[in-house]
């Protein structure tokens, strides 16, 4: 029999895994593209790296905010374990997703990236969302909770409200015309978020 | 009477030098080429659309320097932007196969001598067909190299007569909500509405394609007969014209009025002149790694510099 611990462990290991699956995919498959051999990017390699990194860090950052209302429910109350590895990966993503920008779209050309930010709404927000996120990853130790004391992590740590509202705006303003996609990603982290307030509407 | 005749670019096919210059281009295996396991330029069916037998189709070669650099035909029929049947890139190919293109009906109006309704071929003269390799540059910066058959638009459009009063020439696209399932969604206004100026609809480089890849279109490419207008941005080649119309003042297309700030009339190929979405300075060649950078007027300055001279190129962009 595996002791608590051990579940435990084996658990997180297994949503590790999972969470790290499109990143896997990718990698797999630049490395066969790459070498000239079939492979699943599609006709455009470094346009499929952007979305997929895009969508994913999206995604997981939904599902990082979905987690702290699950918990409320008695028996979920466990799954808080899980959100500063969700929020991390969601991080992680984030950053696979600049890495693809700056060097599959940029080729490191900084004057054009600097440009692309002045210039271009949709990368400024982009960018904004990932300058929030950046120093909540950096905080989100156990360490940086004493330093920082719990109610100023707290604060924080509440701009991953903001954080959630950007990136689906960053989608919505990237794709051409008047697109369903990229909105429903809006109407869930609206969702999300509104269910936080209720919850506190109903505390206070 | 068609006569076959085997077009240049296709005997290159055959020839070892040129296969290991066509390879060194690539950097990738084309996808659906890997998925059927063989090269797709051997016309191997590879979407639903291929479903309806594609005719190959006689015409005059046009082999030239870009013959080196043409693009797997899986890649220009699989990635296609055609957003009546979706705004994925691989949704025209999967749901193009549902429009009708036989018998096909084309409505000419406004200042001609000669409005009324044409058959397609009475409106192409499938005896004259020629090949033109084309660069293909999309506004959203992948391009590619397309071998396309057709006549030149100039061709079609002196049939009707045009009067003095035809300042420029409009297109529509199909609209049947019944086989277009993108019809139903509120990304553009629909019909598909775009223009050019009579004098670019008159050049020579313009063609109307009814056929690529020595076959005819493809209903995900656009068919029965599409618009190539190779300096400029791919949206302005319009696919599946439905109606032609001569008018005295610019045309509101599809594209400029969901943002006339993005999507000028003009749309010509400039690298200086950014889109608000888009650097347009490099492209994403598909099949290549490295990005390359854009050609003014995509390569065809010599052909069409002339038709903006002394306009503010930023302003009419």
């Amino acid at each position: 029999m595996l002791s608590k611990k051990q579940k435990r462990g084996a658990l997180k290991a297994l949503v590790h895994l999972a969470i790290a699956l499109p990143a896997l995919w990718l990698a797999l498959n630049w490395y066969y593209a790459l070498n000239y051999m079939p492979h699943e990017l599609g006709f455009n390699p470094q346009e499929t790296t952007h979305h997929t990194t895009g969508d994913w860090a999206l995604r997981i950052l939904l599902a990082s905010l979905l987690v702290s209302p699950l918990a409320r429910i008695k028996k979920l109350r466990s799954l808080m374990q899980f959100r500063r590895m969700v929020g991390l990966w969601a991080y992680s993503y984030v950053v696979l997703h600049i890495i693809s920008y700056v060097w599959l779209a940029k080729y490191l050309d900084i004057g054009e990236i600097v440009a692309d930010i002045i210039k271009r709404p949709y990368i400024t927000i982009g960018m904004l969302a990932f300058l929030m996120l950046t120093p909540l990853a950096v905080t989100s130790t156990k360490g940086w909770i004493k330093r920082l004391g719990a109610k100023t992590w707290q604060k924080i740590h509440y701009m991953i409200y903001g954080v959630a509202l950007l990136g689906p705006l960053h989608f919505i303003m990237m794709r051409k015309g008047i697109q369903m996609e990229p909105r429903i990603y809006m109407w869930i982290a609206v969702a999300l978020l509104l269910l936080r307030f209720i919850k506190k509407r109903r505390a206070a | 009477m068609l006569i076959k005749k085997k077009p240049t670019w296709q005997l290159s096919e055959n020839d070892v030098t040129d296969e290991a210059l066509m390879h060194s281009r690539r950097d990738f295996m084309m996808m659906a080429a890997a998925v059927a396991g063989a090269s797709a330029i051997g016309g191997v069916p590879l979407s639903a659309a291929d479903e309806r037998v594609l005719k190959a189709l006689a015409y005059k070669s046009g082999a030239n320097d870009l013959s080196r650099e043409i693009t797997d035909r899986s890649a220009a029929t699989g990635y296609n932007n055609f957003y009546e049947f979706g705004t994925g890139k691989s949704d025209p190919a999967k749901n193009a196969h549902t429009m009708k293109v036989s018998p096909w009906t084309v409505e000419v109006e406004g200042h001609v001598e000669k409005t009324g309704k044409y058959d397609l071929h009475d409106l192409i003269d499938f005896n004259t067909l020629e090949e033109r390799i084309y660069r293909l540059r999309c506004v959203e910066t992948w391009s590619m190299v397309v071998p396309w058959i057709g006549v030149p638009l100039s061709a079609i459009l002196s049939k009707f007569n045009p009067t003095s009063n035809a300042k420029f020439v409009q297109f529509e696209t199909l609209a049947d909500p019944k086989s277009m399932p993108g019809i139903s969604s509120r990304v553009l206004s629909w019909p598909y509405v775009e223009g050019l100026r009579m004098d670019e609809a008159m050049n020579p480089l313009t063609l109307m394609a009814v056929g690529m890849y020595g076959k005819e279109l493809p209903n995900q490419n656009g068919a029965p007969m599409r618009l190539v207008v190779p300096w400029k941005y791919g949206y302005k080649s319009i696919k599946s014209i439905v109606k032609i119309k001569f008018v005295s003042k610019q045309p509101r297309t599809s594209w400029g009025g969901y943002s006339n700030r993005e999507y000028g009339f003009y749309s010509n190929v400039n690298p200086e002149v950014d889109h608000p979405r888009w650097s347009q300075k490099t492209e994403q060649r598909i099949g290549e790694f490295r990005r390359r950078d854009t050609l003014m007027f995509n390569g065809y300055g010599g052909e069409v510099a002339e038709l903006y001279k002394g306009m503010d190129l930023r302003k009419n962009h």
